[in-house]
């Protein structure tokens, strides 16, 4: 008889931690071969169309990084919410209360020109902290499962903010369901000229950076890591839960509300229906993908914005239809999830028998 | 004709990483044979059981049951070879009956449970062997004693010829643990074999009728229960050295440290307190003994700030303490080793030394500003893993690699390093071999040399006596009696135990 079992393992050796994503992006890409052979492309062509095409020039280089600044945040904002085990699903939600944040104060003709830009990036982390602060009070004081109030979350912010932008908040000009533009003055600098390289991409790096000094370098990291792996332990140890977990869903949620503060200020300039294609919830995937690591975010982040820039131009080519990004995005989440059983056990083939 | 064994296992091999676990152990149980299984902490005994029972595959080695060789993939393998284990913890379901727990996982008739054929079985074993419960009682109702023997009977309905016992006697009375040795020497009349595991070496001596002893993954002797043996000569063998008792000098009860009047929590899930009154000096061990679930952890818990009374007073170090916090109490100099190391005390995914500062990380000494000091926090971790001897690949390691022993080490330099004044400490040596035992008694004697105060909560009795200078006895919530150490004895302990108060 032979077979296999799993095993717990003592310590996971270091290498998996960069093995496992990219077993589990191979393993999605296999997966997901299928769908493009039932599109009727050659894989092949299909999928050098998806990674090539975002680096071929330097202007897609540069627009994939663009695309990769709201991911960034969106990747951090879990990663920092996991970490604690506060199971943030909301980031949707927080991103759009800071992109409407943003809109609502670049569009006030009152302020002073100088003030905007600064205004705009601390209203939009405020908007993101207070919504993510909602399900952080619902879970600490009544004990209100957070995955699905964070989740549940995300649709009464997403249609209240299509409500005003049909009625009270809707362009006087344009008479379509979209906020109006913010001023001249409060869009972001463009880093590099003739592309769209806006001060976002810049503040998503240095957010990584800072999240990763706040989980490596600070007594608050340090708690977040105690009450994530054992909040009995670390309540008996004098820590107090519910302060470092409203701590964590308020800077979570400042993330998201920044990756939202972003694409108002570097691209859209106002607020519509489509601001965001799912940065919220492709963070996730990117969070788990890097394995909770800040530093691991941003090639995650990187990753995605490759295949979601290079979808169109794999449509375009082969006529495999775009949604296979998203195929990929939820597939390499499960991958991953599978791929992670590897990080505590280990599988062990029974052997044949001898006599 | 000699029949052939019960049980043979020949060079059983099983390496973990880098440590070898199970280095070709040879091990032969004849029918009728109550084996005592001896061994210090991480000497491969749960390791060879494990593998016995189906819960690690072996890298090399031969299991033959009555002379013919099987191969053993999972538990159910094992249980079909006639091999049951009753484990430390119970895997029992408290919200169903006696009877019910004996037919989940059965295979009845179609659809249909058996209770017929589970209840038919019952009768037989308590006519065989007097063990005896109710069928019809709820499980959460038992005692852990009932629990355990419950885990006994389901091992023998499910056909178990032999019978592994990993430590069983930890949270039993003395009189339910006479019990159970009773039912063990009753299976062994029945040509079953029993494999018993434990620290407690009076047990080991008193039940067993052969006893082998396991060092580093090795068996380093084997010998019949006979008049040769003495429990000096086991722990000799089990450590490779002399052990000498921890030596307790007489101390002069120095001021109050902890003083509680008529304390009360709120029951529900857990058991509550009513009424209980303590006061413990510097430079006294005060040991609290009772069957568990009698209200002794919640007591623990009420000290150390975690759960709130509901009534009375608390007073440490001259401070009376109203806001239940672990902050506040720890503040006050208190230390705690809690019963439950890895759930309450440490934070197995977490580098050591991560845990090693859990609770003081917002120190000056740790900490700057809100930034970590690593070095500082590394070179305390390596400073207590040398000084109190935890066995660990650095300061790195995650938490939960550790043995058993090493954890609670762990916990003991976390706690000790900053000298409280009370200390509370629940079943500190459950689990620990005798040399991590003895460590730990020592370091609690040291601390009680320096005017500190103890407070002992232990279902050891053994633990209790060498340790303490005055005993509690808990039951059902509250103080049965305080006795000075001269004047107990384990009987009338005992007694207490069990909620019977001596007629005056």
């Amino acid at each position: 008889m032979t077979g296999i079992r799993l095993e717990l393992r003592a310590q996971c050796p270091w290498w998996l931690n960069i093995l496992l994503p990219l077993t589990a992006v191979g393993a999605t890409l296999v997966l997901c071969s299928g769908l493009v052979v039932l599109a009727g492309a050659d894989i092949l062509t299909a999928y050098s169309k998806l990674f090539l095409s975002s680096l071929s020039t330097a202007f897609n280089r540069v627009e994939t990084l663009v695309k990769a600044a709201p991911l960034v945040f969106t990747g951090l904002a879990v990663t920092v919410a996991f970490r604690a085990k506060f199971w943030n699903i909301g980031a949707e939600g927080q991103l759009l209360a800071g992109a409407m944040a943003a809109a609502f104060i670049g569009a006030r003709p009152g302020l002073p020109a100088w003030s905007l830009v600064p205004l705009m990036i601390a209203g939009g982390a405020l908007a993101g902290s207070a919504w993510a602060l909602v399900p952080a009070v619902l879970k600490t004081r009544y004990k209100v499962d957070d995955v699905v109030t964070t989740l549940l979350l995300n649709f009464v912010l997403f249609y209240a903010m299509m409500a005003l932008l049909d009625g009270p908040w809707k362009d006087p000009l344009s008479g379509y369901p979209d906020s109006p533009d913010i001023r001249m003055e409060s869009e972001f600098p463009i880093l590099l000229r003739a592309t769209r390289l806006h001060l976002g991409v810049l503040l998503a790096a240095l957010a990584a950076a800072g999240v990763w000094l706040l989980l490596r370098h600070t007594t608050l990291g340090f708690e977040i890591d105690a009450v994530g792996e054992n909040p009995n332990a670390a309540r008996y140890a004098g820590i107090n839960l519910t302060a470092v977990i409203l701590f964590t869903a308020a800077v979570s949620g400042a993330l998201a509300g920044l990756a939202g503060v972003g694409e108002v200020a570097g691209i859209h300039f106002q607020v519509m229906a489509g601001l965001s294609p799912g940065y919220g919830y492709t963070g996730i995937v990117i969070a788990m993908l890097a394995r909770l690591n800040p530093v691991g975010v941003v090639p995650a982040a990187v990753f995605f914005a490759i295949i979601i820039t290079g979808a169109e131009a794999m449509s375009r080519a082969t006529g495999v239809p775009v949604f296979l990004a998203d195929v990929i995005q939820g597939m390499a989440l499960v991958t991953m999830l599978a791929a992670l059983m590897l990080t505590q056990y280990r599988i062990r083939w029974n052997r044949p028998e001898h006599a | 004709m000699e029949s052939p064994n019960l049980l043979e296992m020949r060079g059983i091999a099983k390496r973990f990483g880098a440590v070898q676990a199970s280095d070709g152990v040879d091990l032969t149980l004849k029918c009728g044979d109550i084996l005592g299984l001896l061994g210090e902490n991480g000497a491969g005994k749960t390791t060879l059981m494990n593998i016995l029972f189906g819960v690690y595959a072996a890298d090399a080695g031969r299991i033959a049951i009555d002379g013919r060789t099987i191969s053993i993939h999972s538990s159910a393998d094992a249980l079909a070879h006639g091999i049951g284990m009753v484990h430390q913890h119970f895997h029992l379901v408290p919200r169903l009956t006696v009877l019910e727990n004996l037919m989940v996982g059965q295979s009845g008739r179609g659809w249909r449970l058996d209770r017929g054929f589970a209840l038919g079985r019952m009768r037989e074993i308590e006519r065989s062997l007097g063990l005896r419960l109710p069928p019809d009682a709820r499980v959460g109702d038992l005692t852990i004693g009932e629990q355990q023997r419950l885990e006994i009977i389901k091992a023998l309905i499910r056909g178990a010829r032999i019978l592994i016992l990993d430590e069983p006697t930890a949270a039993l009375t003395p009189q339910e643990a006479e019990g159970l040795f009773i039912a063990l020497r009753a299976m062994a009349e029945q040509r079953m074999g029993v494999i018993f595991i434990s620290h407690k070496l009076h047990e080991i001596l008193a039940v067993t009728t052969r006893v082998v002893i396991m060092q580093q993954g090795r068996v380093v002797a084997e010998t019949a229960n006979d008049d040769t043996v003495s429990k000096k000569r086991l722990a000799e063998w089990m450590t490779g050295h002399e052990i000498t008792p921890p030596s307790k000098v007489s101390t002069t009860p120095g001021r109050v440290r902890l003083r509680i009047e008529n304390m009360q929590t709120r029951g529900g899930v857990r058991p509550s307190l009513k009424g209980v009154c303590l006061e413990v000096r510097g430079g006294e061990i005060l040991g609290i003994a009772g069957v568990s679930g009698n209200g002794q952890a919640e007591l623990a818990d009420v000290i150390a700030g975690v759960l709130p009374a509901s009534g009375g007073t608390l007073e440490i170090n001259g401070t009376a303490v109203s806001r239940f916090t672990p902050g506040v109490v720890q503040a006050l100099e208190v230390g705690r080793i809690p019963e439950d190391r890895m759930g309450t005390g440490l934070v197995t995914s977490l580098p050591l030394r991560n845990c090693m500062v859990l609770s003081r990380i917002r120190e000056r000494r740790f900490s700057r500003w809100g930034f970590l000091k690593h070095r500082a926090i590394g070179d305390f971790a390596d400073q207590q893993i040398r000084s109190f001897g935890i066995k660990a690949a650095g300061n790195h390691v995650a938490t939960g690699t550790l043995s058993g022993g090493n954890l609670q080490k762990a916990l003991l330099a976390r706690e000790l390093a900053w000298e409280p004044t009370l200390l509370l400490a629940a079943q500190p040596t459950r689990g620990l071999d005798i040399a991590a035992a003895r460590f730990v008694h020592q370091r609690f004697l040291d601390l009680r040399g320096r005017d500190g105060a103890i407070v002992l909560i232990s279902e050891d009795l053994e633990e209790i006596f060498a340790l303490s200078d005055r005993i509690a006895v808990m039951f059902e919530g509250r103080i049965m009696d305080v006795l000075d150490i001269q004047a107990a004895t384990v009987a009338k302990i005992g007694l207490l135990m069990a909620g019977v108060r001596e007629a005056a």
